[in-house]
């Protein structure tokens, strides 16, 4: 292993998730530090203690998408370590459509979670990347996002909202030497999918993660993972509105 | 939706499963499904046999659970999430002077079979086996959670000691690493000409690791001829790591034919010359040698296949020699197959160490195969060794209840630990192992 991104700083949005913990441990063998952010302070410390041990300079943070207050003090954290600081959003939820169907307040708190929330805070960390001219955003989205279907198009939605807010912040970035990599993951084995009917093509985490990390260091714009999701994604778009709105996929 | 409905197999695909898995991937996550269905908890499912299934019922995929959750650099004791494996364990702490004191055949063992287990490694007969060097567990029984040392719930530590799950969930373990001077192995092989060379050499062996690797397909004079490796760790440069390689398919029945596997064999004795010689290699290479290819137990063809293992006192040397004439004259076995002398050391009442030599030898599974270890298992009975249960498939439970003479102990361990009979496996059924013998 090649410690090469010793000036690294890499804050972990959502990072209980299998796929950001799998995307840490990528960086981290690369030298990078990380920061842990989510909402169960007791996994978080465990994958800090994780990393650590394994010779990574690692700690845990509080975030929740849907409180603002916890963003601050983690771009402050940020701020006050040198070299560049990235980030990377892997903050999500996805409620069955049914439940939102019977409930349909359940849809804000989807939208803070996988949208607002992380755009808010990206938005916060933005003038950083801009000051010390270098930082890489990541932002998973979804395949679900490139097309609104029956099963989950609220969660579909947001993360469309999300992709759309990454390509601005792209263009902002851009120019200011930043880069923003917008991640569309296909099925990948996660907490999230075990036990869903349906699953093909799934990918490990670690697969995900490899493939995020290659897009950052080739600047890459917009990645599915794994890639032929990208022409499975095609071809969904592609099919006439006036047939999909009859199809369920 | 926490529960999936999964195929699976042990080690040697003889066995099948369906059951309903749980995978969580958090401590919380872990406690609300135990508390929720006790059941088994599996790792890799690197058991050749039945021990980490439970057909029709549930089980807990530890996979997961994986993480290092303390580490004491002055000590070198660590405590681990029970999925973390052997072989991430080796590959994080021995560039850094630490390495599990016991490792077995495979990297891909988790922490937590490895305990269920009791495994040993090439150092058994210096180092003992794992659980000896085990400093603490925490078990979860529904909702309840227990932490046993060797001093403290001591009966309950030595129950789970090798005791293939069934005292709780095995959540997280302390385990003390032993010092190591580097990440490389000095590696001596020596050609042993037949049985009483082999015996000899593995007899007057002073080294940290000592295994020999044995041709069972030489017959007559030749017999019981194989190669002798010895190791020590060492530190050095670190050879290029080979890229890892994958079997995409079962392979046909006739790609271990006995032709073949006598020529792969016969080059396999040949490569070492006769006058020996000394390598470096890397740690994974030399402990883990079959990891390098993924899935290699697809060569077997789908039938699958199956692992004798057995022990026999250091008197009954005699008897083994026997039982590997039989062995050599029925042309059944693969050229997976392993001698070496063991020490005394065990941590649990079903752990399989004794002082002795082990014998471990692949078989494809077919009647005759079977039929061959029926005779063998009598053998082993007869000579008062005993079976492992992290390769067994076949053997049957009064057999099993005769070479562990601390059985009844540790029924009644487990019945009190697990009064409800929910952690029960393929295997313990098989065996009836939850029955005082």
């Amino acid at each position: 292993m090649t410690k090469t991104k010793q000036n690294q700083c890499w804050i972990i949005l959502g990072a209980t998730s299998s796929m950001a913990r799998a995307f840490a441990q990528a960086v981290a063998d690369q030298g990078a530090s990380v920061i842990l952010a989510g909402r169960d302070m007791d996994d978080l410390k465990r994958s800090a203690t994780d990393l650590s041990a394994r010779g990574v300079t690692a700690e845990a943070v509080k975030f929740d998408a849907r409180d603002i207050a916890t963003f601050q003090p983690i771009i402050d954290r940020a701020t006050r370590q040198d070299g560049v600081i990235n980030a990377a959003v892997f903050v999500g939820s996805m409620p069955p459509q049914d439940e939102i169907d019977t409930n349909p307040s359940l849809i804000d708190g989807v939208v803070k979670d996988s949208h607002t929330g992380p755009a808010a805070f990206l938005t916060m960390l933005a003038p950083i990347i801009e000051d010390r001219g270098a930082g890489t955003v990541v932002g998973v989205c979804s395949v679900a996002g490139d097309r609104g279907r029956i099963g989950n198009y609220v969660y579909g939605s947001a993360k469309a909202g999300f992709a759309t807010y990454l390509s601005g912040l792209r263009n902002r970035l851009t120019r200011a030497g930043g880069h923003v990599v917008t991640v569309k993951p296909g099925f990948v084995d996660t907490a999230m999918t075990w036990g869903i009917e349906g699953m093909f093509l799934v990918a490990s985490p670690q697969k995900v993660a490899a493939d995020i990390l290659k897009a950052v260091e080739k600047q890459r714009n917009v990645i599915y993972t794994p890639f032929f999701w990208r022409y499975i994604m095609l071809i969904i778009r592609s099919i006439p509105e006036f047939i999909f709105k009859k199809m369920s996929i | 939706m926490v529960w999936k409905t999964t195929d699976y197999t042990g080690w040697g695909r003889v066995h099948h499963a369906t059951a309903e898995l749980a995978r969580p991937e958090r401590a919380r996550s872990l406690k609300a499904v135990v508390a929720g269905h006790s059941c088994p908890a599996i790792g890799n499912c690197r058991s050749y046999g039945d021990a980490a299934l439970n057909d029709g019922g549930r089980a807990i995929d530890m996979t997961r659970m994986n993480r290092i959750i303390g580490f004491d650099a002055d000590t070198g004791v660590v405590t681990v999430e029970s999925g973390i494996t052997i072989g991430d364990l080796a590959h994080v702490f021995a560039p850094r002077g630490w390495l599990p004191a016991v490792m077995p055949g495979t990297g891909f063992a988790t922490v937590g079979g490895c305990i269920a287990q009791d495994v040993h490694g090439k150092n058994h007969h210096n180092a003992g086996s794992f659980g000896q060097h085990v400093l603490s567990v925490t078990l979860l029984n529904g909702d309840k959670r227990t932490v046993a040392t060797p001093t403290r719930n001591a009966a309950l530590f030595r129950a789970t000691m090798g005791g293939i799950g069934q005292t709780g969930v095995i959540a997280e373990a302390k385990l003390q690493l032993k010092p190591c001077p580097g990440d490389v192995m000095m590696v001596t092989e020596r050609r042993a000409e037949d049985w009483d060379a082999h015996i000899a050499l593995l007899d007057g062996s002073q080294a940290t690791y000592c295994v020999g690797w044995i041709d069972t397909t030489a017959k007559g004079d030749a017999l019981g001829r194989g190669i002798i490796e010895e190791a020590e760790l060492a530190a050095g440069l670190l050879p290029k790591a080979k890229p890892s390689k994958k079997i995409p398919m079962d392979a046909p029945g006739f790609a271990l034919s006995a032709p073949i596997v006598r020529a792969f064999n016969n080059a396999y004795y040949r490569r070492v010359p006769t006058s020996g010689r000394s390598s470096v290699k890397r740690i994974d290479e030399f402990f883990f040698p079959l990891d390098k290819i993924h899935d290699w137990n697809r060569l077997y063809g789908k039938r699958g296949f199956y692992q004798f293992q057995n022990v026999v006192p250091l008197d009954q040397v005699g008897a083994l020699k026997a039982m590997l004439e039989l062995i050599a004259g029925a042309g059944l076995s693969s050229p997976l197959a392993v001698l070496k002398r063991m020490g005394p050391g065990r941590a649990g009442h079903m752990s399989f160490p004794m002082e002795g030599y082990t014998l471990a030898v692949d078989f494809p599974a077919r009647e005759t195969a079977v039929d061959l270890i029926a005779m063998l298992e009598d053998m082993t009975v007869d000579a008062g060794g005993r079976l492992y249960l992290a390769k067994d498939a076949l053997a049957s439970g009064p057999a099993i209840k005769a070479m562990y003479p601390d059985h009844g102990d540790w029924v009644k361990q487990v019945n009190k630990a697990d009064p409800d009979h929910a952690l029960e496996t393929d295997m313990v059924r098989r065996l009836n192992l939850r029955e005082a013998g």
